[in-house]
């Protein structure tokens, strides 16, 4: 049987020009699997971020869609991303989720493989015959290109080029992010996972959703000071956006006077800050660098979310890798100042174990609502679920349309890239 | 060891245990105001993500100072978190309960739990290794520093609504 089954013919039935999204959408695991092909196999698929595999012989383990790969440094220093599944038959080769290694021996008969996949050496070689060549037998490997230290594969060996596919605002944008480094390299710190009974596109969805957070997150902001407090009023104030940045990404900038970090270096030092910023100083670094570093540390205003799997949010990373059509795991992976004081980084940790992962403040709140979605399409089947908030008073942006920071353009953008690249 | 200091021991493996036992049964009737009165101020509650001991500078489930604990307890009561109210049920056990060190008021204790949550009709099971600092004070002990390191801290989990 075909993949492209009739039943998925009328994709406007799936989603509609009225931006509706049927109920099967979240439950139909043959849709699932089309998915699984059509688009996370056919486009860029974030890996992993320089920092988790910083030396030579360094590796992660990572998730193409469904598929196990490894994410490699050779000896010249060149990535590679290749399947995790010996050419023999099919076990593993690796299943230590990171570390450094010369080479990748599959446990079951023994064939060895370089950095680079290639297949190095089998015993007995002999009983293939004259004819095997080992230069077919290597890794499966993937494209694999990067931007600013974000690591992206796909088995598309047609994909246009990383860069294109992520499109002159998606790229101005990720430069802003990761100007919180306050003037250090991005470095990972850790990373928080948990496994939710969800279809992977109520994640999706999530990362470009203000309308939530005052109510969702309400616990989160009444365990705040003030101030802080303050800022996460962005409903309220209004001042926000969301915008279609092309090809499925959005951005939703939540907190305006934050999204370029080295603007308004003068604004005088939050009070949640001073403590940290009297520490800097008193480690010796000069002021403008204490402004810096202090700014940097709460976090950028704005998530980018990029089709399919990765958001670039405030002060985090958000990975979704979908499991089946009704689970998707998900990593809240903290990042910090690479060399930069080690009170900038232990508040960065503190921030983010306050809101996210299994036990924080605010990632729980959205999980429960997260699998409410996913049991409450038991129901319904032919009931619509809307995304069409704030089409209403949307303008043109560079790219594709802008709406007010409650709008639900970002999953409208997801959708659209969904629909076209479904339709393939 | 000598007979005395051996009757001492077993004594004190005694009160520990009791206390242990007495903090497990707060933890699942969720009697959270009298868990904090158990804490002497300074310490912290972790839950770390694989082996460090660095919690300072490591990502971590929890590291929560005196304040972080309090807020947690008060998000857990406000009835503002979906995710808490109602919270999953909880029944565990504490056993293998060892004394590593007692030096002066100080005692550190090695234990293991087992919490079985309930919610939306599914169970689930979480195994740790918890070490506490007891202090021991005129009115019973008081945690100064509570580890708890579940078996696949550094794995997929899922959240959490109650505490170990
Ligand atoms: S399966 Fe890998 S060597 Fe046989
Ligand atoms: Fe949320």
């Amino acid at each position: 049987m075909s993949l492209d089954m009739p039943k998925f013919s009328d994709l406007d039935a799936l989603y509609s020009p009225d931006a509706k999204v049927a109920t099967s959408m979240y439950e139909d695991p043959e849709l699932f699997k089309l998915e699984m092909d059509k688009i996370f196999r056919n486009t860029w698929v974030w890996v992993a971020h320089d920092s988790e595999f910083p030396e030579k012989g360094s590796f992660k383990l990572s998730h193409v869609g469904l598929e196990p790969v490894i994410v490699v440094r050779d000896r010249k220093g060149v990535i590679h991303v290749m399947l995790n599944r010996c050419r023999h038959r099919a076990a593993t080769v690796c299943e230590v989720k990171k570390g450094k290694t010369s080479s990748f021996q599959c446990p079951y008969h023994g064939w060895g493989y370089g950095l680079d996949g290639s297949l190095r050496a089998l015993p007995y070689p002999e009983q293939y015959g004259d004819d095997f060549n080992k230069e077919q037998h290597g890794l499966q490997r993937l494209r694999t290109e990067s931007y600013q230290g974000m690591v992206f594969a796909t088995f598309n060996e047609d994909a246009e080029p990383l860069v294109d596919f992520l499109g002159p605002e998606v790229c101005r944008y990720i430069d802003l992010f990761m100007k919180q480094g306050g003037g250090f390299p991005v470095k990972v710190l850790g990373e928080h996972q948990f496994s939710v009974p969800m279809n992977w596109k109520v994640q999706l969805e999530n990362t470009t959703d203000a309308y939530h957070f005052p109510v969702v997150h309400k616990s989160f902001m009444q365990s705040l000071d003030g101030e802080t407090e303050e800022i996460f009023r962005f409903l309220e104030t209004g001042k926000g956006f969301v915008e279609d940045l092309g090809n499925g990404h959005s951005v939703m900038a939540m907190i305006p006077e934050l999204i370029d970090l080295d603007e308004n270096l003068d604004a005088p030092i939050p009070e949640r800050f001073t403590e940290l910023a009297q520490e800097l100083r008193d480690e010796g670094y000069p002021e403008d660098q204490v402004k810096k570093i202090v700014r940097a540390v709460g976090g950028a205003g704005f998530n980018l979310n990029l089709f399919p799997n990765v958001s670039f949010s405030l002060a985090f990373f958000r990975v979704l890798t979908p499991v089946s059509v009704e689970k998707t795991d998900i990593r809240h992976i903290a990042i910090g100042m690479d060399g930069g004081p080690a009170a900038a980084n232990q508040m960065r940790l503190r921030l983010h174990e306050h809101f996210q992962g299994p036990m924080g403040f605010g990632s729980p709140d959205d999980a429960e609502v997260w699998e409410r979605v996913q049991r409450g399409t038991k129901g319904g089947e032919t009931l619509p679920i809307l995304v069409n908030r704030g089409i209403v008073d949307e303008v043109p942006g560079a790219l594709g349309p802008r709406g007010h920071v409650s709008a639900e353009t970002g999953m409208r953008a997801a959708y659209k890239m969904w629909k076209r690249m479904m339709s393939q | 060891m000598t007979e005395m200091s051996k009757i001492d021991s077993r004594a004190l493996l005694a009160q520990v245990t009791e206390f242990l036992w007495a903090e497990a049964d707060l933890l699942d009737r969720k009697d959270y105001d009298v868990w904090l009165d158990l804490w002497q101020g300074t310490g912290f509650y972790t839950l770390p993500i694989g082996d460090t001991e660095d919690f300072a500078n490591a990502l971590n489930l929890c590291h929560d100072d005196a304040k972080m604990r309090r807020d947690r307890i008060v998000r857990f009561q406000q009835g503002f978190s979906i995710s808490s109210a109602p919270p999953a049920q909880t029944v565990r056990t504490v056993s293998r309960i060892v004394i590593e060190k007692a030096e002066g008021d100080v005692i550190t204790v090695r234990s293991a739990e087992h919490v079985v949550e309930d919610k939306f009709g599914r169970q689930r099971l979480w195994a740790a290794n918890m070490t506490h600092t007891l202090i021991a004070t005129d009115g019973g002990f008081r945690i100064r520093n509570k580890v708890v390191r579940l078996l696949n801290s550094d794995g997929m989990l899922n959240s959490f609504s109650y505490l170990f």
